[in-house]
């Protein structure tokens, strides 16, 4: 099977949870399981070439130019990885079927899972580092939603918060460390990179590089001084904690150590920190794990022990450490994910995980005892269980580096030995009690079958070594290396410094058992760092401190931040133009007659007026059309015939909906400013006026510099878009894709004013509305018979003339936009003639759906193109011959141009039908005859 | 023709611009249509101006760029929809507040809006 397929299958099986929960629960886990079995049996298929020393690489060309991949490789290393991931992982998928309450959705939980699996296998088979990061990130954000699983809880909640933030902040560390890394090697890939050891560590930059990476991979692993966050993750639900701290999230940090160690391994620097960071966290988990009560906190305080074991292995930097860092791997998995799920099972009997309220289990719960006691002497290191192995071999590699470390790693070895036999003696062995929360009992087959079977491995690799992992570890081992080292695992060295140093943790861990009931009072009165405070009080200073910048800057005076923003524009217009001399081009001008002189009078007239009145604002209004049509003419005048339409129609619309809107603002605006401030905003806008005069100037006079794209449009129009009219055609065909987001756009923002409207309603100003006194004489006359019966006659005219300029429009001036607009004010002449009310009952179409069915139009043009097998928006035509009728040209894109006219109606009614409710709302009378005076009205009786 | 052209694309600029730096929404809501019209005619002039050379084939000798014209017609028709935008929720802001002043005096204090 090949590798993408493998690192895709967990993706592509979290698809199916959620779909099959609806046939029950042992469905759902049935298929995730089987997502989970097919990528393990892909990755078996691999096995006996990866135990022959091959490395498979598989995938294909992504960004290339970026370095950018999608390559995976396949060696000893990440085929260990991948078994855990996924053979433990397929354990916890049916534990977790037998843990979860009816209450929990299942389908959420399984679907999480998968996400985090695969990402996970993506880390342990990435080739290309950039593709690693992408994957690493993604365990980091599906571990959240994994810790946070209980959303109930706010532990789970705030643990899921804490290691997002932990995890996510190292790994943007390592995405620096690795481009690093990625600059220096001269490729992305890892099997490019890991022969180039010499180069990277002689580089300038490898220190920077190294503690980048490192800074990753500590959080990740949960390595000293960022081992606060995995006690919190523990709100997780109990498979979460065993799947992520045994043999997952966290290993993810050894792992990338345990890969880049060819080539960063070897340094002083990589010693001290690595192996000092090791070493520390080791010590510390360890003594904080004998005092927590909490059955899972003492697991998680383990596990940040043994993880500082892991890393003070690959620290250290020599060959036979490094593989017993790949062996304990091993059994660390093994022992700890039964571990963990002893735990769930001692909660999910007993209903509490409080160590104070347990003991005197094993005859009650014998199963149970059996599994964990195993699991937890393999952890204390006892002979004959594969913990002792690896432990041994850890302290003959620490034994030849000083004496030091030789004994701070005993201490360690001795709290370990205590914590492992606190979890059996403290809760199985003792005295029965009467007092449990609950009746113990062990569980069914279901929840212990999991950790069984890690607990047959713990005992038969504790017994044969060589003859079950000897070779595997070898393999592994050479691939982190990249040696070829030879292991010999056994269970009998003869009297070596290591046995006697076993022995001294062996005696001392019990001693310090026997002393831990009398020790735990000073323990807990001893004053030391609460790490969840620190945490949050950073995370508190830090969005205090993002709250206050954002304050300074958003203070609400939005005309300052206009100021700002025009300033800013006008100042780089400034600076991109003080590197050169403005000049004039030498293109001929066109003359200036005496109609062009009279309406540029006009247009600066009105203009200057505006600014003068602008406070008198229906006179603002007037005056503001008459620029409108200036500039329509201006249209007329230089070849834009269907700018000139589109302009004077939307001229029409926009007034009439600003009118509506002014109904409701205050007809008059205050002087506020002082002259100092208007002095100010007009020195900023006459510069800036200025300024675009200018460039425009500058533009008119000079011809194209390139040859305008344009040609290939006017070439092609007739031919390819069956158009004259080569403005709608690009409209309609070679933009075609532009236009469908244009109307989308719009019609969304008439979707957003009905909304903004519905609000207003609803909201405080409803109130406001609802005692509405009009400001302005009302007329007595609102709908008067002339306009009435001039609309109604305009009416039909109006749409005929609408239908006209859309079929017309790809050959002559008109299209899409134009009719719909013409339709629509045709249509808001019959609103304002006889109300809103009247016309409101008479019109059959939901503007909504005439929005949809425009941006549909255009939507299904396009798809049917690309079913015929062309590009999207492709069109096609024909010619249609009736006698008596000009030609009528069919083509396909005047399908799409009434999508485009239909959703220009629909936008522009849904706006003002929208702003007629308020208003409704303001007490407007409502009117259901077409006229203030009804002509057909009966006279009454006597007149 | 084209220095008028000019001067009348940096007048409706600086109108727009002024009228945009009011304190009052539909002062701000002028503005910005001032500004709409004077981008449409400034990017409409990139095309350089011909005079009755419009871009339909066949309808005269030369032809005049029809690509910044097909721009600009649906810059126009979403400038309306901004127009309209804008308009409604200038509206809302002065019923919400019963001020239609644009800048809040200090925050936190501004009415609480919507439902």
């Amino acid at each position: 099977m090949s590798l993408a397929l493998i690192a895709a299958l967990p993706f592509l099986g979290a698809l199916f949870p959620g779909l099959m929960i609806r046939a029950g629960r042992n469905a759902c886990a049935g298929v995730t399981l089987t997502a989970t079995g097919l990528a393990l049996l892909g990755l078996l298929m691999h096995a006996p070439a990866v135990m022959r020393g091959e490395v498979i690489t598989d995938g294909y060309q992504w960004l290339p130019d970026l370095g950018l991949n999608v390559t995976f490789m396949l060696d000893g290393l990440g085929f260990l990885f991948a078994l855990m991931i996924l053979g433990i992982g397929a354990l916890i998928i049916l534990y977790a079927r037998f843990y979860l309450a009816k209450s929990d959705p299942m389908g959420v939980f399984y679907t999480y899972l998968l996400l985090f699996q695969g990402a996970m296998v993506g880390i342990v088979l990435s080739d290309n580092v950039l593709l690693l990061l992408i994957f690493w990130e993604l365990t980091s954000l599906s571990s959240f939603l994994l810790i946070g699983y209980w959303k109930h809880l706010p532990e789970g909640r705030q643990g899921a918060r804490m290691a997002l933030a932990v995890t996510g902040l190292g790994g943007l560390a390592m995405i620096g460390g690795m481009l690093i890394l990625g600059n220096i090697a001269g490729s992305y890939d890892l099997s490019v990179i890991l022969t180039q050891g010499e180069a990277i560590r002689a580089h300038d930059l490898y220190v920077p590089a190294l503690v980048l990476i490192l800074l990753g991979a500590f959080t990740k692993s949960a390595q000293f001084p960022f081992h606060f966050w995995l006690p919190h993750a523990m709100a997780a639900p109990t498979p979460v904690s065993a799947y992520l701290h045994s043999a997952t999230m966290v290993k993810a940090g050894l792992f990338l150590m345990a890969r880049l160690w060819p080539v960063l391994s070897g340094t002083p620097e990589w010693f001290w920190l690595v192996a000092g960071a090791g070493l520390i966290t080791m010590v510390l988990g360890a003594v904080i794990a004998l005092f927590k009560d909490d059955l899972k906190a003492l697991l998680a305080f383990s596990t940040v022990s043994h993880l500082g074991l892991i890393t003070l292995l690959l620290g250290l930097g020599t060959e036979y450490a490094a593989t017993a860092a790949v062996f304990h791997i091993i059994n660390h998995a093994t022992f700890k994910a039964a571990l963990f799920m002893t735990a769930g099972i001692v909660d999910h009997g007993v209903h509490t995980r409080n160590i104070r309220l347990l003991g005197g289990l094993r005859r009650l719960m014998p199963v149970t005892f059996a599994i964990g006691t195993i699991a937890a002497l393999s952890m204390a290191g006892i002979p004959l269980l594969n913990g002792f192995l690896s432990k041994e071999m850890m302290l003959e590699a620490v034994w030849g580096t000083g004496p030091w470390f030789a004994a701070l790693a005993t201490l360690g070895a001795l709290f370990s030995v205590a914590y492992s036999l606190r979890f059996v003696a403290h809760v199985f062995l003792g005295p029965e009690r009467h007092d449990y929360p609950h009746h113990p009992h062990d569980p069914g087959l279901g929840l212990w079958v999991a950790p069984g079977i890690l607990v047959v491995l713990v005992v038969a690799i504790g017994l044969f070594p060589q003859a079950l992992v000897g070779h595997f570890v070898e393999v592994v081992a050479g691939a982190v290396t990249r040696g070829h080292p030879h292991v010999h695992l056994a269970i009998w060295h003869g009297v070596t410094p290591a046995l006697m140093l076993s022995v001294v943790a062996v005696a001392g861990g019990l001693l310090l058992l026997a002393a831990q009931r009398r020790l735990a009072p000073v323990w807990d009165a001893a004053p030391r760092p609460e790490a969840k405070a620190i945490f949050d009080a950073l995370i508190e200073a830090a969005a205090r401190a993002a709250r206050g910048l954002t304050d300074t800057l958003h203070d609400g005076a939005v005309s300052r931040y206009l100021a700002i923003f025009t300033l800013a524009l006008a100042g780089a217009g400034f600076w991109a133009w003080s590197g050169g001399a403005f000049s004039t081009g030498a293109r001929a001008m066109l003359p200036v007659g005496p109609m062009e002189l009279t309406f540029f009078t006009l247009l600066m007239v009105a203009t200057s007026a505006l600014v003068l009145v602008h406070r008198r604002r229906f006179l603002s209004l007037l005056i503001i059309s008459i620029c409108g049509l200036v500039v329509s003419l201006t249209f007329v005048q230089y070849s834009a015939p269907d700018l000139a339409l589109t302009q004077l129609t939307v001229e029409v619309v926009t007034v009439i909906l600003l009118l509506l809107a002014l109904n409701y603002l205050p007809k008059e605006t205050p002087i506020e400013s002082s002259p100092a401030r208007r002095g100010r905003d007009g020195a900023i806008a006459l510069a800036t006026g200025a300024g675009i005069g200018a460039l425009a100037y500058a533009i008119l006079t000079r011809d194209l510099s390139l040859p305008t794209i344009a040609d290939y449009h006017v070439q092609n129009s007739y031919t390819g878009g069956g158009g004259a009219n080569v403005v709608n055609v690009i409209l309609v065909d070679f933009r075609g894709f532009d236009t469908m987001g244009e109307i989308t756009v719009l019609g969304i923002a008439a979707l957003v004013i009905f909304a903004v409207i519905e609000v207003i309603l609803n909201g405080p100003a409803s109130r406001r509305l609802a005692n509405w006194q009009p400001d302005m004489g009302q007329s007595f006359d609102r709908h008067p018979l002339m306009m009435v019966v001039a609309t109604r006659i305009a009416l039909p005219l109006a749409l005929l003339v609408g239908v006209f300029i859309y079929l017309r429009g790809h050959n002559v001036p008109g299209g899409g936009f134009i009719a719909g607009l013409v339709v629509s004010i045709a249509l808001l002449m019959q609103y304002m003639a006889s109300g809103f009310a009247w016309s409101e009952a008479r019109q059959r179409f939901d503007y909504h759906a005439v929005i949809a069915s425009g941006v549909l139009f255009a939507v299904l043009t396009g798809t049917a193109s690309l079913v015929l097998g062309w590009n999207f928006l492709t069109s096609t035509g024909t010619y249609l011959h009736i006698t008596g009728l000009e030609d009528i040209h069919l083509v396909s894109a005047a399908v799409f141009d009434l999508g485009v006219m239909l959703t220009v109606i629909g936008a522009v009614m849904l706006a003002l039908a929208s702003l007629s409710r308020i208003g409704q709302r303001a007490g407007e009378g409502i009117n259901l005859t077409p006229m203030d005076v009804d002509p057909q009205a009966e006279l009454p009786e006597g007149r | 023709m084209e220095l008028l052209v000019a001067i009348a694309i940096g007048a409706m600029t600086a109108a727009g611009i002024y009228l945009m730096l009011r304190l009052r929404t539909f002062a701000v809501v002028l503005g910005l249509s001032m500004l709409s019209y004077a981008v449409n005619v400034f990017i409409f002039a990139s095309g350089r101006l011909l005079s009755g050379a419009p871009p339909i084939l066949g309808a005269a000798e030369v032809m005049t760029d029809p690509l910044p014209q097909a721009l600009v017609l649906t810059a126009i028709v979403i400038s309306f929809g901004m127009t309209a935008l804008v308009v409604i929720l200038a509206l809302g802001a002065y019923l919400n507040a019963g001020t239609d002043a644009i800048d809040i005096e200090k925050p936190g204090e501004q009415p609480e809006t919507g439902r």
